[in-house]
């Protein structure tokens, strides 16, 4: 029902493509990430929550909406969207089509998530996953471990006057992160330009999120020697830094279970805090869906595809142009000659 | 091990050298002196012996976590360190053994070192039950023991501060104490931080006081006469003593080369007892140094000894005497060691005395230099007269005058598909170096080496993959090249904050470690 075309997952049946990364007549969008929602596409079509921060990402587009759970039909096949749990609105997208189901993940996490419906698993014979962190040594701790890290982290570099900025993912994990210090935030939280726009969008979706303040052209210093500052990791070894002289740097993100690629990037602290399944998580979810055959996208695939053709799935991959959280470290500038 | 464990959290949770020198003081103040010891053992770059096969270490971390011996393989490119994987994986298994917290030093004598002589299945009954019961930081640091690839990220110059300030005792003098062979213990430490110095240990040498580059035109020196000059021999600066009727030859590196260049330690059993040299070893054929390849050659191999000591011959160029008759002398003038040398050492030889240059002024120098390599030398080492024998690199007496191009020695970091007959060969390097503990890009070359270093380093960067991003594998940071570049200057594009242009491979230095490799401050300084 849905094939690997130059332009993305297509589904013949209905005409329409899932995420494409080149513009299409009609794209079904999982989440606004911009490796899964790019610009150019005529039509849009989204989980209802997930509008505002799609409208906010691409703002001359058509976007239609559908509530998760609501059937919709495109040709012959029946659409419905259902929470994937990865950021605000994202979806799994679910296909029918003559008794045949397929369901796109997308993205998706298992762990709670204030900002997100939480992930619900959806019964389909063809199953078509992630696989950003397939490998077994990426198992998440319970985020409110992780939160209690950055809150300590941020209270020792707080009393020894030194800002606390925690690099993040602009969408998605930099307001989970807003949601969950609501109870822990001794100040306003401060926000690297970049943020201040999708944090706004989260709110008016009606996301309840920690005080947070945009930093100032004119602020710098002395000003943020208390501050957590959130900022994306593209404001690393930029001018931008000079505002915080002497802060504790932090990344957070799956990534950062490997102590390696966090010494590497010459971060003080790495918080493992990721938007994806970890591999238990990967693997209940397939057995949960009940699906025969599972295809595999981005990430580990070929060792997700043959892990669970060992256990006797069917199995594939499907080649995509999606980053996941790999993406994250790819923005940092690269030494030439 | 919890206070080890503490210790190891604390460095590796900051970038801050502050930081990671007080919680090493605070560590060195309050730890039973039986655990700082080994912990200075292992802070310093020191290991065991691998205690298990490193086979047997991943068939129980298959058994313990059910991962399939391919998978493991697979999450070994992604991560390159198995005693970190092991531990990772390990978070899925259950902690349902209880582990009671026992001192560091009755971890590794009590516990490790027995296991080299204990048979394989209570070896493995031992490590499945302490992986059961130990918390996160303790699994994995045990994992580190016993595969014997301990790194933790702090540099030795750090305990060695950290050391001092916890004893309050001299930097130079706790230097001293570390160099060497030693064997942990209360006792071992409790000299460490000794106000006064106890015997030491015959073997002990020095610590090397090191030149540093001139940049700055060498008129700006003073007068031509101030200065003691000879060559910059390109060999492997060593340390030859000659103790309580032994031999030992000891690398910059702090590496025990003795029966690498036997010829050299018979010759040193005619020096008189109480004797320490420092000098250069050479591979020297027909009155001339051969280039370093051939020495290379001598570094590696241990096997068919006599056919290559035939092949590539070696001298031992002693350039400065540091110990005379059982006395300390470094603190005398150069001029008076050098006289103590020369009649010590003839100028052949196996053992032999490094010639003063006799050209009366900078420009005869000058013209001189331009005959470094085609004599196979790097250049001029410069000594101030007077000059005392000091302690690492302090800037203003003793200077190192090289021969162009401006060369560093930098770590390979990550390396990528070359293009074109290449395409299939890791041979697009990215080089970095040292930026307090870590290491920053600063280069990509892609010539300079041979094809068989080529295969070599394409097969040791396959197997040794922490990370990749697309096409891009991070490496374990472990080979050392000096690369030769025409320019550098200073770029707001590169992390780093500075560009060189032309960088290329001169040479893979095999007898160098990562710590030896330069530092950015080091490279700034060349801009000048």
């Amino acid at each position: 029902m849905i094939i690997d075309t130059p332009r993305g997952l297509f589904c013949e049946a209905g005409n329409f493509h899932i995420d494409p990364w080149q513009p299409v007549e009609r794209a079904l969008i999982t989440h606004a990430h911009s490796d899964h929602a790019r610009p150019g596409s005529s039509a849009y079509l989204c989980a209802s929550p997930g509008a505002t921060v799609l409208r906010h990402r691409l703002p001359d587009a058509i976007v239609e909406t559908v509530d998760y759970g609501e059937t919709i039909s495109i040709r012959d096949v029946r659409v419905s969207f259902h929470p994937a749990g990865h950021i605000l609105g994202s979806a799994q997208i679910r296909l029918e089509l003559a008794g045949d189901v397929w369901v796109v993940s997308g993205d998706y996490k298992r762990a709670p998530d204030p900002t997100a419906t939480p992930f619900e698993p959806v019964r389909c014979h063809t199953f078509i996953t992630e696989a950003t962190f397939a490998l077994p040594i990426y198992t998440w701790d319970p985020p409110d471990t992780v939160v209690t890290e950055i809150v300590e982290w941020w209270r020792l570099n707080r009393e020894s006057e030194r800002p606390s900025v925690l690099f993040c993912y602009a969408l998605g994990k930099a307001q989970r992160i807003l949601a969950a210090l609501r109870e822990h935030a001794a100040e306003p939280i401060r926000l690297h330009g970049a943020m201040a726009g999708l944090t706004a969008a989260y709110r008016e979706a009606g996301i309840a999120l920690a005080p947070t303040e945009r930093i100032a052209e004119a602020t710098r210093g002395k000003a943020l020697a208390r501050a957590l500052v959130l900022a994306p990791i593209s404001a690393r070894g930029t001018v931008w830094m000079r505002r915080v002289p002497n802060a504790s740097t932090a990344f957070a993100s799956g990534l950062m279970r490997v102590r390696g690629v966090r010494r590497q990037r010459a971060f003080d602290r790495g918080f493992v805090l990721s938007d994806h399944a970890d591999w238990p998580s990967l693997l209940k979810t397939v057995e949960e869906t009940g699906a025969e055959r599972v295809l595999v996208t981005h990430g580990w695939s070929d060792v997700l595809a043959r892990f669970l053709a060992e256990r006797g799935f069917e199995t594939g991959t499907l080649r995509t142009a999606y980053e996941g959280e790999a993406g994250e470290l790819a923005s940092e500038p690269e030494p030439a000659t | 091990m919890k206070r080890f464990a503490a210790l190891y959290d604390a460095i590796d949770r900051t970038t801050s050298t502050n930081a990671k020198v007080s919680a090493l003081v605070e560590y060195f103040r309050t730890a039973p002196p039986a655990d700082a010891a080994w912990a200075v053992y292992f802070l310093t770059g020191r290991r065991l012996k691998r205690l298990i096969p490193s086979a047997s270490l991943r068939e129980w971390a298959v058994i313990a976590t059910g991962v399939p011996e391919w998978l493991l393989g697979e999450t070994y490119a992604a991560v390159g360190d198995f005693a970190e994987i092991v531990a990772l994986l390990l978070d899925a298994v259950p902690r349902d053994e209880v582990e009671p917290d026992l001192p560091l030093a009755t971890w590794v004598e009590e516990r490790l070192l027995p296991l080299a002589t204990t048979d394989p299945a209570a070896q493995r009954a031992h490590v499945l039950s302490w992986w059961r019961g130990l918390p996160r930081t303790e699994r994995f640091l045990l994992n580190k023991l016993l595969t014997g690839e301990f790194r933790v990220g702090v540099a030795q110059t750090l305990v060695v501060r950290a050391l001092a300030e916890a004893a309050g005792v001299e930097s130079t003098a706790v230097a001293a104490r570390l160099m060497g062979d030693w064997t942990p213990s209360a006792e071992w430490f409790a000299g460490v931080i000794a106000a006064v110095s106890a015997g030491a240990d015959p073997s002990q040498p020095y610590p090397f006081f090191l030149a540093s580059p001139l940049e700055d035109p060498p008129e700006t020196l003073g007068p031509r006469s101030e200065w003691l000059i000879e060559w910059k021999w390109d060999g492997i600066r060593a340390q030859l003593i000659r103790r309580a009727g032994q031999v030992w030859l000891w690398s910059r590196g702090e590496e025990l080369i003795t029966l690498r260049f036997p010829e050299i330690a018979a010759a040193a059993t005619n020096l008189p007892d109480g004797t320490v040299l420092d000098g250069e070893v050479l591979a020297f054929q027909d009155g001339r140094p051969m280039p370093f390849s051939a020495l290379q050659q001598r570094i590696g191999r241990q096997r068919q000894l006599a056919q290559i000591m035939r092949a590539v011959p070696v001298v031992f160029m002693a350039y400065d005497l540091l110990e005379h008759d059982g006395r300390d002398v470094r603190a005398e003038p150069i001029e008076a060691r050098r006289e103590l040398l020369a009649a010590l050492l003839p100028h052949e030889g196996v053992l032999r005395v490094s010639s003063e240059l006799p050209e009366s002024s900078w420009e005869a120098l000058a013209t001189l230099r331009a005959e470094s390599r085609a004599r196979g030398v790097e250049g001029f080492i410069l000594k101030h007269r007077g000059s005392s024998y000091g302690v690492g690199r302090r800037r203003g007496e003793w200077w190192k005058w090289k021969i162009d191009p401006l060369t560093i020695d930098a770590v390979l970091i990550y390396a990528q598909p070359g293009s074109g007959r290449r395409a299939n060969l890791l041979t697009d390097y990215t080089f970095g170096v040292w930026d307090g503990d870590d290491l920053v890009p600063i280069a990509k070359a892609y010539s300079g080496l041979s094809n068989a270093e080529i295969d070599e380093l394409d097969r040791w960067i396959r197997r040794h993959t922490r990370e990749r991003h697309g096409p891009v594998r991070v490496v374990e940071p472990i080979h050392v090249f000096e690369l030769g570049f025409e320019a550098i200057a200073p770029s707001t594009r590169h992390r780093s904050g500075i560009a060189v242009r032309f960088p290329r491979m001169l040479r893979w230095r095999r007898d160098k470690g990562v710590a030896q490799a330069d530092t950015l401050e080091a490279l700034k300084h060349l801009m000048g």
